[in-house]
């Protein structure tokens, strides 16, 4: 949390915060998510939610197929033209305040889908909050893109922001450094 | 097997078979725009070729083509013989060849499809409306003088100031199988290959892992100072 005092009365302690930061911590520790999923990107999605990556483990297990009982739309996959009155009306149902993930390259920005056919990324209609790279990413980019979502949210940030490559092998537990060729 | 079928239009139709040919063991009929529907439905009944399985109709555009603009493809197959057989035909721009719909039922979406991405209608079809795109679309995508990058939105899109396709991703991120070498091609190099195949050639030296994970490393750090220098240290203190 953000800002925390510590009040030692001798034997009882009380802490104190501000309210909008409790607000912010209650938040994004129970995010209700709507996943929008049209394409490739849903199978890692699935597997994000799946025990071995566990997205419970971030407050977000909670799908709600109602955008009105939900906090974050993720969009997973491509977005063709014919669905962006689709996409745009989900985002004007969801109740303040709401957020936005860009699922893959191409949510992101059309991906290799550059012609009549295809939105060249979801931010063209609704605001996006974080992006998420990869094709499809894998779940560890999208545990990634909820951790940067839950830092955002708790400092009430919403600049848009891209989850960075974890290609450095210090960051990423497991992936050895040599032997990749 | 399926020359038996050429043969058989041959002898049925003569003269009004135009052209045939077996070029790597497809066999293709020619027929006039009018013959259209009628060898088709004979191919259909016939009892000696029996071509019951309707695999796929579409088009060419052929736009510098005066004599006529399209080609329209008919592919089909007998499921008692195995015979496969493509019937093609040329009609202009604005030409309406008869529907396939009452001897396939398969033809029906395929037609819609034509119309669809070519502009050409079929005479008779039961329902001759798009089937992939809005009836908003003007145009007909799969023609060649369809500009390639012309999109059509449904929703018009939002007014930010730096909303073009850049945001987040490096030349060469997330597509190692891109076809083409850009970061050689932006500095100058005239590497015409992907990244992957240029290494398999010599034409590009493979980074050591360390040397790659400093490279990345030192884009990210520099992003990150270039863009938000402020929220680098609120990240930070996130919890």
């Amino acid at each position: 949390m953000g800002e925390l005092r510590v009040i030692d009365g001798g034997g009882e302690v009380a802490v104190t915060t501000r309210l909008s930061d409790l607000l912010q911590w209650a938040r994004k520790w129970s995010l209700f998510q709507y996943p929008f999923v049209t394409a490739c990107c849903g199978m890692e999605f699935m597997s994000t939610a799946a025990p071995r990556y566990d997205i419970a483990r971030f407050g977000a297990e909670a799908p709600r197929f109602s955008p009105r009982q939900s906090d974050v739309l993720w969009v997973v996959g491509t977005i063709s033209q014919r669905q962006g009155p689709a996409v745009r009306r989900i985002w004007e149902q969801m109740a303040d305040p709401k957020w936005v993930v860009a699922f893959g390259t191409c949510a992101s920005c059309g991906g290799f889908y550059d012609n009549y056919t295809t939105i060249p990324g979801v931010d063209k209609v609704i605001p996006v909050d974080v992006y998420i790279p990869g094709c499809p990413p894998r779940p560890e980019a999208v545990l990634d893109a909820l951790m940067l979502l839950q830092d955002k949210i708790q400092a009430n940030d919403r600049k848009p922001i891209v989850v960075p490559p974890r290609l450095v092998p210090e960051r990423a537990p497991g992936r050895t450094g040599e032997g990749n060729s | 097997m399926s020359q038996a079928v050429v043969d058989r239009l041959n002898a049925q139709f003569g003269e009004r078979v135009l052209e045939t040919s077996d070029a790597f063991g497809d066999h293709e009929v020619v027929v006039a725009l009018k013959d259209w529907v009628e060898v088709a439905q004979f191919m259909k009944d016939d009892g000696d070729l029996q071509m019951d399985h309707f695999i796929d109709l579409t088009a060419v555009d052929y736009p510098e083509r005066e004599s006529a603009r399209f080609d329209v493809v008919l592919m089909t197959r007998s499921s008692v013989t195995g015979a496969r057989i493509r019937l093609r035909t040329h009609a202009k721009d604005g030409e309406e060849p008869g529907s396939l719909a009452g001897t396939w039922s398969g033809a029906n979406w395929a037609e819609r499809e034509v119309w669809d991405m070519f502009g050409i209608k079929f005479n008779g079809h039961p329902d001759m409306r798009r089937i992939l795109l809005y009836e908003e679309f003007v145009g007909h995508p799969l023609r060649k003088d369809y500009p390639i990058d012309k999109a059509q939105p449904l929703v018009p899109y939002r007014e930010v100031s730096d909303i073009d396709k850049l945001p987040p991703f490096g030349i060469e991120e997330g597509q190692p199988f891109a076809r083409i070498d850009w970061e050689s091609r932006l500095s100058g190099g005239d590497n015409q290959v992907s990244p992957a195949l240029g290494v398999q050639q010599g034409q590009r030296r493979t980074l050591s892992d360390s040397e790659a994970a400093q490279q990345v490393q030192a884009r990210i750090e520099a992003r990150m100072a270039q863009e938000a220098p402020e929220d680098a240290a609120e990240e930070g203190s996130g919890e």
